[in-house]
């Protein structure tokens, strides 16, 4: 047996015939060389190019989305001589405290008066200059002080949609001369649409706000991480940590695979055969918005987990096994912890996603038209994309620059989604 | 109690498949309270899973199969009742690659102790982290700095911690596998150092392919080749006067 070891010093076939040594300087080699370096020169620069165009392609975007958007938040008011003693309005001052008011008011004939005191200051087609929802501000202005009840006074009210663009962008000629009319009297001004952000849905773009489809976003959104993220981040756990390798989990693994990949109006119809088909769930619910969008975002948070748990290295396993830890510890004091930056950038991408999704919640009927915002999870509601959607139809002017601004509002929720998302994967990296 | 003159650990007839694939044939071994046994052997030859049988961390690959018997204080571990939970922090383990937790120095040696409940309280818990320490020998080096990462020590001192973190759940042997292999020569011997310390105490299993250190540490050494026992004595007896051949060729680096 020794000797059968030993035997084996280098005793290979005779060297060939003594090459030349190298010569490094030659032309052909110097030419090597400069082919070497233009090739790296070209490939740094394509990749900067790369980079420059897409960021190119994103600023124009936002420049476009912000010049049009940012009108959006504004609006402009008209001041309206009121003469509240001769306006008749018949209410009695007593009511107007306390939560009957708006009812009181309502049946006082304020709308009425409102327009009687358009075409008094303003001529015969008075009236249209202001927004339908004017009189609302005047309601409110008597609920402010009622005793301006008595007498006459100012109240600044929103102009119609047309005199709204005359004054911010280009108008009709004729509107751009009553702007211009107001302007001279200090009658007219543009400040900022606090309606926009606290109002639901309209069909008068002066009175059209964000504020139901972005309560709609916010409880489907918080629907799907409570449902897709647990579900997602124990599936990851138990396919890569306990199940076993077989027929059965493989086949598991191309299906999870398959549905990350499914158009996601399938899952609408999937949501609506079986979330309102079969379980009767309320329609245009952000609760029935929510698990549809959940079923989408599930298999991107299991593929996203189940690469971050397989990062783990064995070695940490083995160390908390080897003291005694149980399968459960070894995987909720070690393997998670470590696994969880990787398992946020899944659902960021999930959720992300979910977020801008409008397909699905059109089959499941969150595309209806609704007034006020949602008051609970089953409440009909919109989302922002559909409600985007939605505007983007619309035949009023007024409604392009509340679409460019609801675009506005649904990025400033991603990002501040994503910035959740990105800060919390940070403090769980940065641990050590 | 352990009765004085029976084997801590007593191996009969143990063959570990890989598959179809036979890692161990028939090895037959028996380890006792007060010795450190080395296993040598080349490459591949098993050591390292016979070793990793002794405390079922072969359990975790799904193709190993086991037989024979493995006793501990004349326990069968691969009996059904044994809970290997309870095994593993009776059998500690320190391996090849030094791998603390992610987790601060402290808490990578409190961490058995937590999860198997051996501190009543926090002051009880302190003072196990430094007694296990000390006997690490790595007290004096990490003393003020308990609350930084177990990953930012040089790659002796994080062996050390392993070792810490091995004997603070109090086992009654400890498993090495090749826990040198990683280290510098000054790391090693610091580590050999502390073998000697800790020989007496515990129940020292060491894994290791060098022979020398072999020698310097063990007092009982088995040499295995191609998955059997070849040849099993007294350290001295085996590097000195070897009674099989493959032995005798494997020690004076014929092969290996």
């Amino acid at each position: 047996m020794s000797e059968t070891l030993v035997a084996q010093l280098p005793v290979g076939p005779a060297e060939p015939a003594e090459r030349a040594p190298t010569d490094w300087r030659t032309q052909s080699m110097q030419r090597r060389i400069r082919q070497r370096y233009a090739a790296e020169r070209r490939f740094r620069l394509l990749g900067m190019a790369a980079v420059v165009l897409s960021a190119g392609f994103l600023a124009v975007l936002l420049v476009t989305m912000v010049y049009n958007g940012a009108s959006g938040f504004l609006r402009t008011e008209i001041a309206l001589p009121v003469d509240f003693a001769n306006a008749g309005l018949t209410v009695d001052p007593a009511r107007l405290k306390g939560p009957g008011a708006d009812l009181a008011l309502a049946g006082a004939g304020v709308e009425n008066a409102t327009k009687t005191a358009a075409i008094a200051a303003f001529g015969p087609q008075g009236s249209d200059l202001l927004s339908d929802g004017a009189w609302l501000s005047v309601r409110a202005a008597i609920k402010r002080d009622p005793a301006i009840m008595r007498g006459r006074s100012i109240v600044w009210v929103p102009a119609s949609d047309a005199i709204d663009i005359a004054a911010k962008r280009t108008g009709s000629p004729e509107n751009e001369a009553i702007v211009a009319h107001f302007k001279q009297r200090n009658a007219i001004a543009t400040g900022f649409n606090w309606p926009f952000l606290t109002a639901s849905d309209s069909n008068d773009s002066t009175r059209a706000g964000i504020w139901g489809a972005f309560k709609g976003s916010l409880f489907t959104m918080i629907v799907t991480l409570l449902i897709a993220f647990p579900i997602g981040v124990l599936s990851a756990l138990y396919l890569e940590e306990y199940a076993p390798r077989n027929r059965w989990t493989d086949l598991i693994e191309v299906s999870i695979n398959n549905l990350a990949a499914v158009p996601s109006i399938i899952f609408g119809l999937l949501g609506l055969a079986v979330f309102l088909g079969t379980f009767g769930l309320p329609r245009s619910a952000p609760i029935v918005g929510g698990l549809t969008l959940a079923l989408m975002t599930m298999p991107v948070i299991v593929i996203a987990g189940r690469n971050a748990i397989k990062g783990v290295p064995p070695s940490i396993r083995d160390a908390a096994l080897g003291i005694g830890a149980s399968p459960i510890q070894v995987v909720f004091h070690h393997v998670l912890p470590l696994a969880l930056p990787g398992i946020l950038t899944g659902t960021i991408i999930g959720m992300a996603r979910a977020l801008g999704e409008t397909a699905p919640l059109l089959m499941i009927g969150m595309r209806a038209f609704i007034s006020a915002p949602p008051a609970g999870l089953s409440d009909p509601s919109t989302v922002l994309p559909v409600q985007i959607f939605l505007w983007s139809d619309q035949i009023d002017r007024g409604f392009v620059e509340k679409t460019s601004a609801a675009i506005i509002v649904l990025l400033v929720f991603l990002l501040a989604m994503n910035g959740i998302a990105i800060y919390l994967r940070n403090k769980f990296e940065t641990r050590w | 109690m352990t009765i004085s003159n029976q084997h801590k650990i007593c191996a009969k007839r143990v063959s570990v498949y890989y598959g179809a694939k036979k890692a161990i044939d028939d090895v037959s071994l028996n380890f006792d309270q007060r010795y450190v046994t080395a296993l040598i052997g080349p490459s591949g030859c098993g050591k390292s899973t016979f070793l990793r049988t002794l405390n079922r961390m072969n359990d975790t690959v799904p193709s190993a199969r086991i037989e024979g018997d493995i006793t501990l204080d004349g326990e069968d571990i691969y009996d059904p009742s044994m809970d290997v939970v309870q095994l593993r922090a009776r059998v500690g383990m320190v391996f090849q690659k030094p791998n603390p937790f992610p987790k601060s120095i402290f808490e990578n040696v409190a961490y058995g102790p937590r999860i198997h409940g051996l501190a009543a309280n926090k002051t009880q818990l302190a003072e196990i982290v430094e007694r296990s320490l000390r006997r690490a020998g790595l007290w004096d080096e990490v003393k003020d700095r308990l609350s930084d990462s177990g990953t930012a020590l040089s790659g002796g001192q994080q062996q050390r911690l392993c070792i810490a973190r091995a004997i603070a759940v109090d086992p009654e042997v400890i498993l090495m596998d090749e826990p040198c292999s990683a280290l510098d020569p000054i790391a090693t011997a610091k580590i050999e150092e502390l073998i000697h310390e800790l020989n007496g105490r515990y129940a020292i299993v060491i894994v290791t392919h060098n022979m020398q250190q072999a020698a310097r540490v063990s007092q009982r050494t088995a040499f295995f080749h191609l998955g059997t026992l070849v040849e099993y004595g007294a350290t001295s007896d085996i590097f000195t006067n070897p009674r099989q051949e493959r032995t005798k060729d494997y020690i004076t680096g014929r092969y290996g």
